[in-house]
């Protein structure tokens, strides 16, 4: 949709002048002005604009944030205290931060459910795609990274627990393990690698976001029908007024139930444990981690046994291991999706049997949320085991499957049919 | 296409017996009674009325006048109180006078002076409550091994897990007490052991305490234990509540003010939205035929 000749006209000298050596006006007008828009778009293709929200208010305020925390195990939960209680306005900065991280997962959760349901990872959109998923792990690292700052029982334990994980790796695991740290266990030289990191990865991520904006732009947006933009006069209209009105309105609805929870329920999303200070002697009785990550860490937790070699005793994968490649291998399996479902129908609205399975594995996932918060213990542990069975089910058996034998319905002919139908629907009164 | 008929209602068929597996499991915890929980703290805190619960909470300051009076008569001897400065307590009403009388009954170690030696001098406004021991060892010393916890955020790092649906509906209710109504129920539900329990040494039967079934802390109140001279009763009951109150205002002095902005930011957003949504809709009218 891009390649289209540029319709910027400079409206003066200056902009002229400036165009003519450094085309940056011509570039923000072809993307964000002019850019064509599909007209069908529902209000779920908001949140690519929401998440752009959110990334700058989690810049500045972080940038605050780090003008005042100290990142040493001795101060840093006295800092992040004092910024709670002496720096103006301090606690306000950090409670928008830690719970902007939340509400940073909870709509970007949204956008990705929201690509699974309309296929929006189907070609020409893979690298797009691609990038997301790169964009959702590099913010799983940042965010983990971010809660081990304030230096609380749960930012050290947690710590423990993740870098821990690479001790799982066989033969360079605890080497590892040790020079990640910087020490045999969490300390000082921890605390401060994760501080740095934690302030590379957000530039990182804009990096990767301005990369998935281009690839969108040059492939343009996808649309519940999944038909792709054949009549640019009749079915697309222009970024701005529309697309930016809406998005904006989207914005600031996201943002009055963020405003909710930062001003009435600051810390409903956090856990209790991380306002004592982190001590090495004592193990909280509970170690569980953001509810964010809690479906992964149920995967995580699932794997309790070892798979040996059939009819030998040879340990092949330890429980350790497994419950290490489950947890990644979650992540990774979504950079496969465009191939293993891969179906000419892109819209869920079209495939009958793909939206139930798509309902169940939002269900599914969600159910893994809720067991990765209860221990793992008794029935716990064979239901993420089943969940987790039917998370990797869904994209290694269900998706192929269904790419092969689905019967689709017929899609539209054009996004402007799909338009015509429904507007006539609606004078009919007929239900859709 | 029969095929993944099939597999479809077989995924249906699981997915319902783990929904309803979980949810069992999740509501299961609550069985035996509505607040008696199999894990500890093995009761559910008690519910309390607090001057500052919901959107137009407020501080109740008699009160926290009172649990700063509780807590530097009877707590102060054990408990620490680290991040809090005597400045803050102008908060509560105190008069530059007051503060600076009375910062300047605890003894501040400072230097080193012109010789190179650490000195005692009298605290000033600026300096925090000084901790009654000079070390987490010798705090568990003095106290049968169990190093009494700070004060200062023990309002937001107490607050017992909700459970399935509780944490549904505190969205909705904004119900954020659990720290202070743990406090309270704490103190007030110091109980004879049941029959045939054991109790180690030192240790005082209470089944609100979060860490075990009995924590090592005598009952630390009694009926007229500090005087009241404003007329409220001078009971455990009143004290509790008091010194909860002052531990959440410890823990997060700055609630009311959050709350308080956090309403012009609603109404601000909301109205925004408001407009936004007219606007949206004439900008997206033109496109109607």
């Amino acid at each position: 949709m891009s390649g289209g000749h540029s319709k910027y006209v400079p409206v003066n000298g200056v902009m002229k002048w400036l165009d003519a050596r450094l085309p940056l006006p011509r570039l923000v007008y072809d993307s964000f002005v002019a850019y064509p828009v599909p007209r069908n778009l529902n209000n779920w293709y908001t949140f690519g604009a929401i998440l752009s929200m959110f990334l700058i208010l989690q810049l500045v305020t972080g940038i605050v944030l780090a003008m005042h925390y100290v990142a040493s195990t001795a101060e840093a939960f006295n800092s992040v205290e004092s910024i709670m209680r002496d720096v103006n306005y301090g606690w306000l900065l950090r409670r928008l931060h830690a719970n902007g991280a939340s509400f940073f997962f909870f709509a970007v959760y949204i956008h990705i459910f929201r690509g699974m349901y309309y296929g929006s990872y189907k070609a020409p959109r893979e690298v797009l795609w691609i990038l997301g998923v790169f964009i959702f792990i590099v913010m799983m690292a940042t965010a983990f990274m971010g809660y081990v700052l304030p230096w609380g029982q749960m930012s050290f334990w947690a710590a423990t627990v993740i870098t821990g994980l690479f001790t799982a790796i066989p033969l360079i695991g605890e080497p590892l393990q040790t020079w990640l740290l910087g020490g045999f266990s969490v300390g000082d030289p921890t605390l401060n690698r994760f501080f740095s990191l934690h302030y590379l990865l957000p530039f990182m991520l804009v990096g990767l976001v301005i990369l998935h904006v281009w690839a969108l732009h040059v492939v343009g947006q996808s649309n519940p029908t999944g038909v792709e933009v054949k009549d640019m006069k009749k079915e697309t209209v222009p970024f701005t007024p529309y697309a930016t009105i809406k998005d904006l309105f989207a914005v600031v609805l996201f943002f009055t139930l963020f405003a909710y929870f930062v001003f009435y329920l600051p810390d409903y999303l956090g856990h209790p444990d991380n306002y004592i200070k982190a001590n090495p002697f004592v193990t909280p009785a509970k170690i569980v981690p953001e509810w964010y990550f809690l479906p992964f860490y149920a995967m995580l937790r699932a794997v309790d046994f070892d798979i040996i070699i059939p009819f030998t005793s040879i340990v092949l994968i330890n429980a350790k291991l497994g419950g290490v490649i489950a947890m990644f291998g979650s992540l990774v399996v979504l950079l496969f999706l465009p191939w293993l479902d891969y179906g000419k129908t892109r819209s869920g609205n079209y495939r009958p049997m793909f939206r139930q399975f798509f309902w169940i594995f939002v269900i599914v996932t969600i159910l893994l949320g809720y067991i990765g918060a209860l221990p793992a213990e008794g029935i716990n542990v064979l239901i993420a085991q089943i969940l987790t069975a039917a998370y990797f089910a869904h994209f290694l058996i269900v998706l192929p499957l269904l790419s092969k034998y689905e019967k689709t319905k017929p899609v539209p002919l054009s996004i402007a049919d799909a338009i015509l139908e429904s507007t006539a629907r609606a004078k009919t009164g007929g239900t859709p | 296409m029969k095929f993944v008929k099939t597999v479809s209602s077989i995924a249906k068929t699981g997915l319902i017996v783990a929904l309803s597996a979980t949810i069992l499991n999740l509501t299961g915890i609550a069985k035996a009674g509505e607040d008696v929980t199999p894990y500890y703290p093995l009761k559910k805190p008690k519910y309390s009325e607090w001057s500052f619960s919901g959107p137009f909470g407020k501080w109740d300051i008699g009160q926290l006048q009172r649990g700063l009076k509780i807590y530097t008569q009877s707590c102060a001897a054990c408990h620490s109180l680290d991040l809090v400065p005597f400045r803050s307590l102008y908060e509560l009403g105190y008069s530059e006078e007051q503060v600076k009388a009375f910062a300047a009954e605890y003894e501040v170690t400072d230097g080193p002076n012109a010789e190179g030696e650490m000195f005692e001098r009298p605290a000033t406004p600026a300096d925090r409550f000084p901790n009654p021991y000079a070390n987490s060892v010798e705090a568990a010393l003095a106290n049968n091994g169990a190093v009494p916890p700070d004060f200062s955020l023990l309002a937001k790092a107490r607050a017992p897990k909700r459970g399935f649906p509780n944490f549904v509906f505190d969205v909705f209710t904004l119900y954020a007490e659990n720290g202070p109504d743990y406090i309270y129920s704490l103190l007030t539900g110091y109980s004879e052991a049941p029959q045939g329990k054991e109790l180690s040494e030192g240790t005082y039967y209470n089944p609100y305490f979060a860490g075990g079934s009995a924590p090592a802390m005598a009952p630390p109140l009694s009926d007229d234990l500090i005087d009241y001279d404003d007329g409220t009763p001078q009971t455990v009951d009143q004290y509790a509540k008091d010194i909860s109150a002052f531990l959440m205002w410890t823990a997060e002095p700055v609630l009311v003010e959050r709350k308080q902005l956090g309403f012009k930011v609603m109404l601000f957003l909301i109205i925004f939205a408001v407009l936004l949504y007219f606007t949206k809709r004439q900008v997206f009218a033109s496109l109607k035929d």
